[in-house]
């Protein structure tokens, strides 16, 4: 961007009508899917509408998934760090162990008003893989995942959870064999199968209306943090903190607070092995504008527009794009990003484990090795919720593996 | 005139249904692919269209995702492509060059700059496949200034109510990918080509052209039944990969490439003959 965009009225009333965020989202995709496209958008915004479409999302939140998630005063964490007071909305205590669950209860519930009978849906990590592979177990419908190879061999355990549960999980060879090739797959057999497929995107990017659809899923957390704050603490809290891969957690927990200017919001991209390196997976801090999936953001490319392969130790991390609200919300400054070495998160890994007895999945470890690198210089009132997104078992071998340790 | 009008007006005359061939600009190598082009007119292509080779190509299959790799490992970028069509130009004037690829390295490339390079170096047409008419306004109205056609695509899932959309932009030529699917897919059912070419024809006076899933010389004759044009892609993109094997930057009389230029050349005579 060249010159500093004008400051808008509400951060929270994005997309406009044909789906963009400033310059950022709208929908490139093939004619094929256009008339799909839209028909998700008509689907999606009549169930918005619609009351009963809320109360059935509330119920399968409540008994399904296990909300609300609790707001937890990490006090051991708080005194480590000797600084600010730190909270982790624990949504790592979701039904299958992450965030992702609470779009794809969303996202079912709509390809269900819309007829349709089967699912895809493309993976990184395997924890959106999962969580689609569940919702398809509990609406009884077929579902195929694509993951790419490279994911398929470091996310073992969760390839397994995908097929008890029921799910077809394609391996995808092309490019480096990780999320973003995973994602053009999901692409090719969506235009393949328009007459009865609904992709069910696992996180804020692509076409629209995915990118604010999953938005709205996701705000629950966010919604409740507010409320939960509130109820306990009163008033806001002061600084939120997200891992972003997609971005559709960090999306989730900010949301609500948009237009509150003194609640500061961090989100932590994977750094890799530095941003400076080249090898990493920071959209923002590290990319360029561009277009790709579905969607005009921010990409990590070379200076043909050819899109370069991300890497982070978390696969749920390990794409080269970013959704397209959060690039907007970069050049409008209202969220601050930053980024986190793999060397960064992996202690964070471990210390959390140790710390507060809780073994977070390497996404959020970001986050928290970003709180780690702040809480201490801030005052004792100051208060920073951190989204723990997701529960580290599938990551133990990932782990284990850098440490040096043969399980 | 321009050269798209002026190609199909003079197959029209003749009673000839036009045949596009695609490949990928830069595949295998771009000395290679620039000998293959240079063939093409004279085994009977008469339209080019060219790829743009990109990372990501989301509506394609194995064989042009394969190609494009090809192409982008043998350093192939949108610069070079253009030098292609300019080495081109200076042998063959009259038969029209359509770029086809995804708007990411259009964009980097700079819209105004790409369409300008079009028109400056003898590019006639562009499609660019993630573009819908929701989102293609801008590369369709710098290429409009330099009087370079945006050639819109339709779709089997296009409704009435779209396709007017789509033909309110439209210009060179109409696109009608004849399966919802990716390219090297399976042959369209030709009921279904049938209906949906014949509504198209009654809305627009413009060229049409059929593609995806023809592969051989007699798919392409039976789909030229619909429209102005066929386009065959995949199935010649098969054969210069196996040039691959044998030897890079081939000339246009090497032997290797016979069969390369003879699909061409049968894909060709199938048309004529129907005419
Ligand atoms: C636990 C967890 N957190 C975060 C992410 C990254 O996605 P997003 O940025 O959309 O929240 C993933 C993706 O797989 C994940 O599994």
């Amino acid at each position: 961007m060249q010159s500093e965009p004008k400051r808008p009225n509400s951060y929270r009333k994005g997309p406009d009508e044909s789906g963009h965020f400033g310059p950022y989202g709208g929908r490139f995709v093939a004619e094929t899917l256009m008339p799909l496209i839209l028909e998700v958008e008509k689907a999606y915004l009549e169930a918005r509408d619609d009351i009963k479409f809320w109360v059935e999302f509330d119920k399968y939140a409540k008994h399904y998934i296990g909300r609300p998630s609790p707001l937890y005063h990490a006090e051991k964490a708080t005194q480590h760090f000797g600084g600010a007071q730190i909270y982790f909305k624990r949504d790592e205590l979701n039904h299958t162990g992450a965030h992702k669950i609470n779009h794809c209860i969303g996202q079912i519930l709509v390809a269900k008003r819309m007829g349709k009978t089967r699912i895809i849906a493309e993976t990184g990590a395997g924890q959106h893989g999962v969580a689609t592979a569940t919702v398809c177990a509990l609406f009884d419908l077929p579902c195929t995942i694509f993951m790419g190879e490279t994911d398929v061999q470091r996310q073992a355990p969760n390839v397994f959870r995908m097929k008890l549960l029921g799910a077809e999980v394609r391996s995808v060879t092309s490019g480096a064999g990780t999320l973003k090739d995973a994602m053009n797959e999901a692409m090719r057999d969506w235009v393949s199968n328009v007459h009865d497929t609904y992709y069910l995107i696992g996180t804020v990017a692509g076409p629209h209306p995915f990118p604010m659809m999953v938005r709205d899923f996701q705000s629950v957390i966010g919604k409740e943090v507010r409320e939960q704050f509130a109820d306990r603490y009163g008033g806001l809290p002061d600084t939120l903190v997200a891992c972003i891969g997609g971005g559709s957690n960090a999306l989730g927990l900010f949301h609500p607070f948009l237009d509150d200017p003194d609640v500061k919001l961090i989100g932590v991209e994977a750094g890799g092995h530095g941003v400076a390196s080249g090898e990493h997976a920071a959209s923002l801090t590290g990319g360029t504008p561009g277009i790709l999936h579905g969607m005009s953001s921010y990409f990590l490319q070379d200076e043909h527009g050819q899109i370069k392969d991300a890497h982070s130790i978390s696969a749920g991390l390990d794409y080269p794009g970013i959704g397209p609200e959060h690039a907007w919300l970069f050049d409008h400054k209202r969220v601050e990003y930053v980024s986190v070495t793999d060397e960064e998160a992996l202690d964070a890994f471990q210390l959390c484990a140790k710390l507060e007895g809780i073994i977070p999945a390497l996404e959020p470890a970001h986050a928290f090795a970003h709180v780690a690198k702040i809480a201490g210089s801030l005052p004792s009132d100051h208060h920073i919720v951190m989204n723990l997104c997701g529960r580290g078992d599938k990551d133990i071998f990932t782990v284990a593996d850098k440490l040096g340790v043969k399980l | 005139m321009k050269r798209l009008a002026k190609t199909f007006e003079s197959l029209r005359s003749q009673k000839r249904k036009a045949l596009i061939t695609f490949v990928m600009g830069g595949d295998p190598d771009v000395g290679t692919s620039l000998s293959i082009l240079k063939a093409l007119p004279s085994c009977g292509a008469d339209i080019i269209e060219i790829g743009m080779p990109f990372s990501d190509p989301m509506a394609d299959g194995p064989v042009i995702q394969l190609a494009g790799e090809r192409a982008l490992a043998g350093g192939c970028t949108i610069a070079k492509i253009f030098d292609m069509v300019v080495a081109f130009r200076k042998e063959n004037s009259s038969t029209p060059i359509v770029l086809m690829g995804y708007a990411n390295p259009v964009y980097r490339y700079g819209v105004d700059k790409f369409a300008h390079d079009c028109a400056d170096f003898g590019v006639d047409g562009v499609i660019v496949v993630d573009l819908p008419p929701e989102e293609d306004q801008i590369v369709r109205e710098a290429l409009g200034n330099q009087f370079v056609d945006m050639i819109r695509l339709i779709a089997p899932t296009t409704d009435e109510a779209r396709l007017q959309t789509i033909l309110d932009g439209a210009s060179g030529f109409l696109y009608y990918v004849s399966i919802a699917g990716i390219t090297g897919a399976a042959k369209a059912n030709l009921d279904s080509v049938r209906a949906h070419a014949a509504l198209i024809r009654e809305k627009t006076d413009l060229p049409l052209a059929v593609g995806f899933g023809i592969k051989t010389p007699n798919d392409a004759q039976e789909m030229s039944a619909f429209g102005d044009a066929v386009v065959v892609g995949s199935s010649i993109v098969e054969k210069i990969a196996q040039l691959r094997e044998k030897s890079d930057r081939l000339g246009q009389d090497a032997p290797e490439m016979a069969a390369v230029l003879d699909h061409i050349r049968a894909l060709s005579g199938a048309l004529k003959a129907s005419a």
